[in-house]
């Protein structure tokens, strides 16, 4: 396993390379005037856009530029927003946010989502798996901004359960509603894959195998029969886990939660180079090492699978 | 390593996280939140200095932080003397202005001639990139020091005579100049700014009712209360925090629901029907501002080369009708460029071309000789501007039967870029803040022939040569009439379409007294006060 991971950590080098590339490329080619908008409601006077140019080396080549930004950036140097903050600092704020309220989603999604998949994937039809279907659906075709609004309305200004926005610096407690409206999607697809692998699965042969050795129900299920199931529900955890981590703009700016998705969103819109590279390239490294878990993760759940 | 280790392992980093952030929380002490007054806010787009700063955001901070030669009266906008004790000139062209004595910056040092002399100079240099730059364009030496090679490093125009008095010298004769000056460029800056450029962006020194504490960049800034405030009326409330919202419809539900104090901008879905009168009572806020909304044309295009072609488009939109329907009737429907709180302005100046007028619109359409294909409409959709874009879209329709459609771009950025290469193809959408309050900050830089804001193309050596006359003029009555006389004749000719007024609105939470903008809707600081506590 050692050297697979080994290999994989390798592969990521050119990923990081390639993908940093084209996002780079893509921000400063966005439009052929980059300093449109950026001095209000005029244009930029040439003495600007001449100290601008100047300072993120746009009259080089875009590959030279990339290699200067990425030489910057080994020596720890992300550079500065337009504002002149540092991005390294930006993100230092941002991405504690971020990462809490991804747990806090990851975590209501697994755990409700699992629950209620086992639960109507073990009973059959009847009341209980009809509610799970009926409820995931219903989930399903809320888009997240329409559960943000309705329970941030209902709880927060109608009844006054929990603060309308998230402090900055939040607690867990202050980030459950919005990590239950960022994960309802998800938890709603895992209760399903949940439930059909269970079902799947309680006709397999090692099932037979097991309840014919006499093994009690409780180990039947959770030994066997989950840790098989499990597989493609895990695989969609860690996809998403990479996904939350790269920040949740709508929940974000529902419940104003200072977190990396928001600050993404206002750097594309602004055009904010300096702010957008640097966050991406960290987003890429993170999405990266999730998929690396997920794979190794396999491993551990299905001994049938074995990387050498 | 055992498989089963491995998971344990893992789990037990997932809750080490969970506990760890969770114990990471908590808030500040009750006693400080009890004497703060939190302001809804946005991350500047430029490092915090006066010269620099020309959007909202930084601006607001800037206000708090620093006070100019003038100030503008709350509630009418009224320039009167702050740091200045005289403005004066004969010629109005050399102005000498002399400054009170006892003020001082936070780190100390005094306010002197000096410290506007260099502001001022330090803007107007080209190698300093200067958001604010064209702001010291009047001045005589300017052509000098703000291109991107400088062959001098001041301007001319400015002269120290003492620590108290300093000169100015125009271009050319300028008589409302002294009124400009509570613009946030023109204020003073600290020797500090200069020997230590890093610590000043880190921790701003201004002269003004607030001193900087901390920032937490995309999170907050605060100030507390500056007691060795030189100015007449003294701030109130011990601290301001400026909280970052990245949606103006959370600030709102935040001010609603007590989480937050103060709100600089109400969202349309809580204008529509006047909700937020009945969500906020008192705390709704509405007074006369400088800000229009208007459509302009591409002259550079030949489909709108006729005056009367654009006269009938003006006509056909049914102003009054769509700010009842989508801004609950709180903006006023546009009779000219100027608004009625900016001084010198003067009411119906766009008379029949301004009123919606279906029969006669038609007629100049035809007169016109009609319009050739689809005429679009843009504006860029980040701005909130798509619901009465669609309507202006759907009344030029419905009016002149002509194929009048909205046509959004993605971003500000992307509208700007268009406006500056002259690339539009059909009318696009124009916000206007006005810099002072007088009706000439509606017209010089837009209509003048080359002005910065003319994306029009507009040119006519009529209105050149009136405004120059009312720059010129003995006094400033005289020079408000000019500009007037000016407006009428750009009006005329019809390059821009005045669609209606924004007034300045604002909300304040339940907790605060008073908290109040200024018609130029800067945030007067000093007024804000929050109700004892009981």
């Amino acid at each position: 396993m050692g050297r697979y991971t080994l290999r994989r950590l390798l592969q990521l080098i050119p990923v990081f390379l390639g993908s940093t590339f084209i996002v780079y490329a893509l921000v400063w080619g966005l439009s052929d005037d980059p300093f449109a908008g950026k001095c209000g409601q005029r244009a930029c006077s040439p003495a600007y856009i001449a100290v601008m140019t100047e300072r993120y080396n746009l009259d080089d080549n875009i590959v030279v530029q990339y290699l200067k930004y990425l030489g910057a950036l080994f020596t720890g140097d992300f550079g500065q927003t337009a504002s002149g903050t540092e991005v390294a600092d930006v993100i230092a704020n941002a991405y504690p946010t971020t990462i809490k309220l991804a747990i806090v989603a990851l975590v209501i999604e697994a755990v409700i989502g699992i629950l209620a998949g086992i639960v109507s994937g073990l009973r059959g039809r009847g009341f209980v798996d009809s509610l799970v279907l009926v409820s995931t659906l219903f989930l399903i075709s809320l888009p997240v901004f329409v559960t943000g609004l309705v329970l941030k309305q209902v709880l927060g200004v109608e009844l006054g359960i929990i603060r309308t926005s998230v402090p900055n610096d939040p607690s867990i407690a202050d980030l459950i509603v919005p990590g239950f409206v960022l994960g309802s999607l998800s938890m709603a697809y895992v209760a399903r894959l949940t439930r059909t692998s269970l079902i799947e699965n309680t006709r397999a042969d090692y099932v037979r195998t097991a309840v014919a050795k006499g093994l009690s129900r409780r180990r039947v299920v959770g030994v066997h029969m989950l840790r098989n199931s499990l597989i493609a529900v895990v695989t969609f955890l860690g996809t998403d886990l990479g996904a939350l981590m790269g920040g949740a703009i709508v929940t974000e700016g529902v419940f104003n939660i200072r977190g990396i998705g928001g600050l993404v969103f206002k750097g594309i819109l602004q055009q904010d180079t300096a702010t957008v590279v640097g966050i991406v390239v960290l987003l890429v490294i993170v999405y990266l090492i999730a998929n690396l878990v997920v794979d190794l993760l396999y491993a551990v759940l299905d001994p049938r699978i074995r990387y050498d | 390593m055992s498989l089963r280790r491995l998971v344990a392992i893992v789990a037990g980093m997932l809750a080490v996280a969970l506990v760890a952030t969770a114990c990471g929380g908590g808030g500040g002490g009750d006693d400080q939140s009890a004497q703060t007054l939190s302001i809804e806010w946005g991350e500047p787009e430029n490092p915090l200095i006066p010269g620099n700063t020309t959007e909202q955001n930084g601006g607001d901070v800037i206000d708090a932080l620093f006070a100019g030669l003038v100030k503008y009266d709350v509630n009418t906008g009224q320039p009167s003397n702050e740091v200045a004790d005289s403005i004066t000139t004969t010629d109005n062209k050399t102005f000498t202005i002399k400054i009170k004595p006892g003020w001082t910056f936070h780190d100390g040092t005094p306010v002197t001639a000096q410290s506007f002399v260099d502001s001022w100079n330090w803007t107007a240099l080209g190698t300093n990139a200067a958001q604010a730059q064209s702001f010291m364009e009047k001045i005589d030496g300017y052509d000098e020091v703000s291109t991107e090679a400088p062959t001098a490093q001041t301007m001319r125009g400015l002269r120290v005579v003492d620590p108290q008095t300093f000169t100015v010298t125009l271009k050319q004769p300028f008589t409302i100049f002294p009124l400009t000056l509570g613009y946030s460029a023109y204020y003073p800056l600290p020797q500090k700014f200069f020997t230590d450029r890093a610590g000043f962006e880190a921790a701003p020194v201004g002269n003004g009712e607030f001193r900087f504490e901390s920032r937490t960049p995309n999170q907050n800034l605060t100030l507390v209360r500056n007691d060795q405030y030189a100015g007449s009326v003294k701030p109130q409330v011990q601290r301001l925090e400026f909280r970052v919202y990245s949606e103006l419809q959370t600030s709102y539900d935040d001010v609603v629901s007590g989480n937050l104090d103060h709100v600089r901008a109400i969202p349309s879905a809580a204008l529509a029907g006047n909700r937020w009168k009945t969500d906020l009572g008192a705390g709704a806020r509405q007074k006369e501002g400088l800000v229009t909304d208007s459509l302009g044309f591409p002259l550079y295009d030949p489909r709108f080369a006729n005056p009367v072609l654009r006269k009938a488009i003006s006509m056909a939109i049914d102003r009054q009708t769509i700010v009842n329907q989508i801004f609950g009737g709180v903006y006023t429907p546009a009779t000219g460029y100027a608004t009625s709180a900016a001084e010198g302005y003067v009411p119906n100046q766009c008379g029949e071309a301004c009123t919606f007028n279906p029969q006669r619109a038609q007629q100049l359409l035809a007169q016109a000789g009609g319009f050739q294909g689809p005429l679009t409409l843009t504006a860029n959709s980040d701005g909130g501007h798509d619901p009465y874009m669609q309507a202006v879209a759907n009344s030029i329709r419905q009016t002149l039967g002509i194929d009048a459609r909205y046509q959004p771009v993605p971003s500000f950025s992307e509208q700007r870029r268009l406006a500056n290469s002259q690339q539009f193809t059909g009318l696009f959408r124009n916000g206007w803040q006005g810099d002072y309050p007088d009706i000439e900050t509606f017209l010089t830089q837009l209509y003048r022939t080359n002005a910065s804001s003319n994306d029009y193309g507009y040119s006519n050596p009529a209105v050149d040569a009136a405004l120059s006359q009312a720059d010129q003029a003995p006094t400033v009555q005289a020079a408000d009439q000019g500009y007037a006389a000016a407006e009428r004749l750009v009006l005329n000719d019809m390059p821009n379409i005045p669609l209606w007024s924004r007034p300045v609105i604002y909300g304040n939470g339940s907790r605060v007294a008073e908290a109040e903008h200024n018609p130029l809707n800067r945030q007067d600081t000093t007024t804000y006060r929050l109700n004892p506590q009981g």
